[in-house]
Order: C-alpha cells, then structure tokens, then sequence
C-alpha cells in the first residue's frame, strides 16, 4: 500500500499527472515545454514524471541539453507487466482472506 | 507460422494459479461477496480515494468502486456467474486508466476442488493485445484530419481568409 504512488492506477489518479500524460500521448516534450502547458510549476513537473517514469508509463532520452519524455512505446508491454505484478498481489490478498474467513 | 501464432497468442493473455487452503465454495464466496475484503486499496480510477470494492453476484452486474466523496467508477460487468466454479468478468479499464465501454478485456476466474479443504484458482486476463490498438486507435483519432489537428487546421485557414 506504500507503493500505491508507483503503480499506474496510483500514477494516473492524480488528475495533473494524467494530463501531463495525455500530452505526452500526443507527443514528447520536455519538462520545459509541459510547464507551460500545465499550471504547475517545473519542480513540480518534474516530480509528477519521476512517478510516471516509476510506474513504467514513461520513457525518457536526453537530446543535446534538454530531456525529452514519451509514452513508453512498449505501452502493451508495459501493461501487461503491471497486471502481471497485480494480480500477483491481488491473489496473495485474496489467498489470505479466504484461509482467514472461517467456515460458516 | 503456427509458433508465431501461439506466441501471438500467448502474448495476448497473462495467467495466473494459486492454490487456496479452503474449501471451494468458500474461495468463490470469498472472492465474490467478500471482494472488498481483498481487493488491494490502491487500485482505483477514481480521483478520490476508495471507500469500497464492490462485485455485484449475479450474471450483467457490474463491478465497480466506489469513492470517499461518493463517486462512483465503473470498471466492468459480470459476464459468466457460476457459483462455485467459474466467473468471467470484463475489464474495462484503458491503459489511460478510464473506463471505455467500447474496450473489452476479460477475466477469467476458475475454482477447482484440489480436496475438500483445498481449491485451485486460476485466473486469465484475456485480449491484452487490445490495449494496443485502443493506444493506436487514440493516436489516429488525435492525430486525424477529424481530430485537434483536422480542426486547428480548419480554423486556421477560416482565420487566414480575407475579411
């Protein structure tokens, strides 16, 4: 649950996060261009890539002195790991509580 | 050409099998009515946080989450019910993490008695590979002369006539 920041329902249910996303759907930019797009500040750009970079939905590459990000273009790839890693947990969780109920 | 194909296949879905120390009918009743039990808190599509799971036990119902502020957010519905062996959902849920009622993946949940206190679950996310042609789908539908870029061009040329 502490790491519910880095997985991609977490990345994307910040509504500023998804549109930086949704941008970035349209095309790379970099930290520079998405902040004049969204009414954040660069610092705070940069953040929210940093969780979507963890999260695998973003990839980034440096171009002389800027860093551009895009979606991951693995984008099936990248989802199929995370419901891979999901539902692992989520069956662990649900193991767990089906040995815990008692028969009634 | 046949294990291309099976390896097309096979990329198209992901599968999962855990054995559960409990009796069958307890698994699925654990699943289903207990859902919200399990269901890990961090997995929602909501912007506020989740105040409950819920997997409504009964074949057309839906299975959704339901928000702190009263939201509430679809992720699909219940496809197959049948107690206690097999249940078949859809997941609905794009890789932009909203609800589409036009994509459609499923899951598949199976119990099978493995003694009369031990139930193997399997479980199949099918049709990942549409994940894929949703994301170029999208692309097209932006990037189209219908699209932004369809109608900025409109404008800009309504724009560039004379008066």
């Amino acid at each position: 649950m502490a790491n519910g920041s880095t997985d991609g329902f977490g990345a994307l249910s910040d509504p500023t996060r998804r549109g930086i996303f949704e941008e970035l759907a349209l095309r790379p930019r970099s930290v520079g261009e998405l902040a004049e797009k969204m009414p954040v500040s660069r610092p705070a750009v940069s953040q929210h890539l940093k969780v979507l970079k963890d999260a695998g939905l973003v990839v980034d590459r440096q171009e002389g002195t800027r860093r551009v990000y895009s979606v991951d273009p693995r984008g099936v790839e990248a989802m199929r790991h995370y419901l891979d890693r999901f539902w692992d947990r989520a069956l662990a969780a649900f193991k767990r509580a089906a040995e815990e109920e008692k028969d009634s | 050409m046949a294990a291309t194909k099976m390896e097309a296949q096979a990329g198209s879905s992901l599968s999962r099998e855990i054995v559960v120390e409990a009796p069958q009918e307890r698994a699925f009743r654990v699943f289903t009515e207990s859902f919200d039990s399990w269901w890990p808190r961090e997995h929602h599509i909501g912007q506020s946080a989740m105040k409950q799971a819920v997997l409504e036990g009964r074949q057309g119902g839906g299975w959704y989450e339901l928000g702190e502020d009263g939201s509430r957010c679809q992720w699909g519905t219940v496809l197959v019910w049948d107690p206690p062996r097999k249940l078949v959902l859809t997941w609905q849920i794009t890789s932009q993490w909203q609800y589409d009622a036009a994509f459609v993946t499923e899951v598949e949940v199976r119990f099978s008695p493995e003694g009369p206190r031990r139930t193997r679950v399997v479980l199949e996310h099918r049709h990942l590979d549409r994940f894929g042609a949703a994301a170029d789908q999208m692309r097209q539908t932006f990037s189209s002369e219908g699209g932004w870029n369809g109608l900025l061009q409109r404008f800009a040329r309504a724009a560039e006539q004379p008066a």
